[in-house]
């Protein structure tokens, strides 16, 4: 019992009170493009780039999408132009919001979906697929289930059946042999439904996109309500983006 | 000096296959230890095998020859820990290995899983129970097959594949600049693990030496990496059997670690931290002194929370003589890191192969004795407290600022080279080969999860089906790992 208790003091309270307002230190989230220009010719970032994540050098265009946050193009840029913020507020309803730019900073803010607000606002249950993950997206995935974030506070949960669960989170690129076990998992979810990407597998294939193991199709029928982009995202990018989609706890 | 945890070998003259088997009988009768075995297609259609071995001189390297007409007979039999090798050489390259007792696939299935032949077992109270791949979780997928008597598991198989990505083939296909984040990627959780030992081996292939404080802080990187996904499975394991105060307490004391992690490199992963050539963030004077404060409060918390896990009756009920693999089972098999550990057996390669940084500090050598979930979570917490001694010790270490990378410059011809890394599951190795012109033909990635899902099986054998998710926690596995 003294033990247990000591087990509880030292736990001391561990959860983030305000979710939306919490910067993770040193966290490599997103790219920031400075507004100069670039040297003739040089295309420096986009071959360091592992995933193809520069979409256009003229101007300088980043799919959130694609990004693996490694960084690997800030250092190559003779002209300095690259550099990462900690920003966890990058998720988008739609694909092509995930393009940035020098003049597109980030991804809009996300408008609360009157619909999902009525359906979702108080009882979200979620079924998480790995189909190619790294273990690196269902870590932060677990994690927002975590003492710290917590996000069950809001009634939102990860269950274990797909028949008591409202989405469906996909991470990794969807690999050959997960395209048919994935399709029978959404297939069992009750209506409404709907699918939110996680991580860039999942979003744009990331590193995997050009892998002949990858198969995608599924997510051609059934099109994200939510992109959440990194690798992996931080869980605070899929809290803020859920919080926003939904309308919990609006400021 | 102790033996490097890397090998290079230029133009390795092939054996034939006979000459090659019989090579690589006499060698582990004589008692050495195969970490990994592989095959590789050439152009002429020939199968050109690798072996590498390990006795107390260090690492060495068996390589042949073989023709599909001619195959190789397997020596799964006589050596059982290379089941898996000759399985995955069977699968990747096509050649008959005729006396293996069980060519499954390893990771691609052949057939849709509903035609695939698992193990049948008859009678009239038995019954088989199917899980998989999608698991109760948020977790990766896999496929799990129960052959039952009652509660009672007379056998498990493991049937992977599902996250195959085709990773290897990737990092020859595309710029060698790129490989690195992929190399992250192969199991997302043993980032650092991985990365060390692909750095290992494309360093040592381009001679590229770095100093011993980028090989400092490379280890503590994997230290940290080691601590994080030691308390994610404690935490797990703690959840499963109930025991709620481990669960959230190891969990948020995981939570602080990855956050240091972050802070050093900006990823909770330790993603972009080690590159061929050295790392991308050093660790300045000013942040080792505010390390260790952060570790003090660690291992205090740790402390408590581990001793009421020990002293639990509940716990100790649970956990002692289930999912047991000893000694002899763990070696005969081949497993590796970790799990072997718990069973016993002296296998560490930051002991064996300590390169600079584990020679200049060296890492105390953990084991446990009874092999059972007891000893794997045991164990977990032993290395949580010796790495963090090590650790602190290591942020003592001056001038762990990082120099920028040293550039990896043409490859030599025709060169074998090999890296090893005990990542936190066991031994991570990386293997590179070049053509004619030095450009990369083969790369072979090895996580301990391929040799160590086996023993999962084994462990789970007379067990009652309720005790699988403790023994599988306290295995810990890695599906993409396995499945690349």
């Amino acid at each position: 019992m003294l033990r247990s208790l000591r087990v509880r003091i030292s736990q001391g309270r561990q959860y983030i009170g305000d979710l939306r307002a919490a910067a993770p230190a040193n966290f490599r989230g997103m790219p920031v493009i400075a507004d100069a220009a670039c040297a003739p010719a040089c295309r420096a970032c986009a071959d360091a780039c592992p995933s193809n994540a520069f979409v256009s050098l003229d101007p300088v265009q980043i799919d959130l999408g694609r990004c693996v946050q490694c960084g690997d193009c800030a250092p190559v840029c003779p002209e300095k132009k690259l550099t990462f913020t900690n920003a966890c507020h990058t998720a988008a309803v739609l694909r092509d919001d995930l393009l940035i730019s020098a003049h597109r900073p980030a991804p809009p803010p996300i408008a609360v979906s009157a619909a999902l607000h009525k359906q979702f606002g108080r009882s979200l249950r979620l079924r998480s697929v790995s189909a190619g993950g790294c273990n690196g997206c269902e870590s932060e995935l677990n994690a927002v289930s975590n003492v710290n974030f917590d996000l069950g506070r809001y009634g939102i949960e990860f269950v274990a059946s797909p028949r008591h669960a409202d989405g469906l989170v996909i991470s990794g690129p969807i690999t050959r042999n997960m395209a048919e076990p994935l399709q029978l998992c959404f297939d069992a979810l009750p209506r409404p439904r709907f699918v939110l990407a996680f991580g860039a597998c999942a979003i744009s294939g990331g590193l995997f996109a050009e892998a002949p193991q990858i198969e995608r199709q599924f997510l051609d029928a059934n099109v994200p309500i939510l992109y959440v982009p990194g690798c992996p995202p931080h869980p605070l990018t899929l809290v803020n983006g859920l919080m926003d989609l939904l309308g919990i706890a609006l400021p | 000096m102790p033996p490097s945890p890397y090998l290079v070998a230029s133009s390795l003259s092939p054996l034939t296959h006979v000459g090659f088997n019989h090579a690589l009988r006499e060698r582990l009768e004589a008692g050495a230890r195969a970490l990994t075995y592989f095959g590789a297609p050439l152009a002429d259609g020939a199968i050109e095998l690798t072996a590498l071995l390990q006795d107390e001189q260090g690492l060495s390297v068996l390589r042949g020859h073989a023709t599909g007409d001619a195959g190789l007979p397997a020596l799964t039999v006589q050596f059982p820990q290379l089941h898996i090798f000759e399985r995955e050489i069977h699968e990747q390259t096509g050649l008959p290995m005729p006396g293996h007792p069980w060519l499954k696939p390893v990771r691609s299935p052949v057939a849709p899983m509903a035609a695939y032949p698992f193990f049948k077992m008859e009678g009239k109270e038995v019954h088989e129970v199917a899980v998989g791949p999608i698991h109760a979780g948020v977790i990766e997928p896999g496929h799990f097959r129960f052959m039952c008597l009652g509660e009672q598991v007379h056998h498990l198989e493991i049937q992977l594949g599902f996250q195959h990505r085709g990773i290897e083939a990737l990092v020859l296909q595309r710029p060698l600049a790129h490989a690195a984040a992929l190399v992250e990627t192969i199991a997302g959780d043993t980032s650092i693990g991985h990365t060390w030992a692909f750095c290992r081996a494309l360093e040592a292939m381009a001679g590229v030496t770095v100093t011993d404080e980028v090989e400092i802080v490379r280890a503590i990187a994997l230290e940290l990496e080691r601590v994080a996904m030691h308390l994610t499975g404690l935490s797990g394991i703690a959840t499963d059997i109930g025991f709620l105060q481990g669960g959230t307490t190891w969990g948020r004391l995981r939570t602080t670690l990855i956050n240091l992690s972050m802070q050093l490199c900006g990823s909770r992963f330790g993603r972009g931290w080690l590159r061929p050539g050295g790392v991308r963030f050093g660790i300045d004077a000013e942040t080792a002194r505010r390390i260790p404060d952060l570790l003090a409060q660690f291992q205090r918390d740790m402390r408590t929370v581990s001793a009421l896990f020990e002293t639990s009756l509940s716990v100790a009920g649970r956990l002692h003589e289930v999912g047991t693999v000893t000694a002899e089972t763990a070696r005969e098999l081949g497993l590796v890191g970790m799990v072997a550990r718990a069973s016993s057996l002296d296998l560490d390669q930051r002991v064996a192969l300590p390169g600079r940084a584990y020679t200049r500090l060296p890492m105390p050598h953990a084991k446990q004795l009874t092999g059972d979930v007891w000893a794997r979570a045991a164990l977990r917490i032993d290395e949580i407290g010796r790495s963090v001694v090590w650790l602190l010790q290591a942020l003592a270490v001056p001038g762990l600022d990082a120099p920028p990378l040293q550039p990896i410059g043409a490859l030599p011809p025709d060169t074998l080279a090999i890296g090893v890394c005990e990542g936190w599951r066991g031994e991570t190795i990386h293997a590179l080969q070049t053509d004619a012109n030095g450009k990369l033909r083969h790369f072979k990635a090895q996580d301990p999860s391929l040799r160590n899902w086996f023993g999962l099986a084994v462990a789970l054998r007379g067990n009652d089906i309720s005790d699988f998710p403790i023994c599988n926690k306290s295995f810990d596995l890695s599906y993409c790992g396995n499945d690349l």
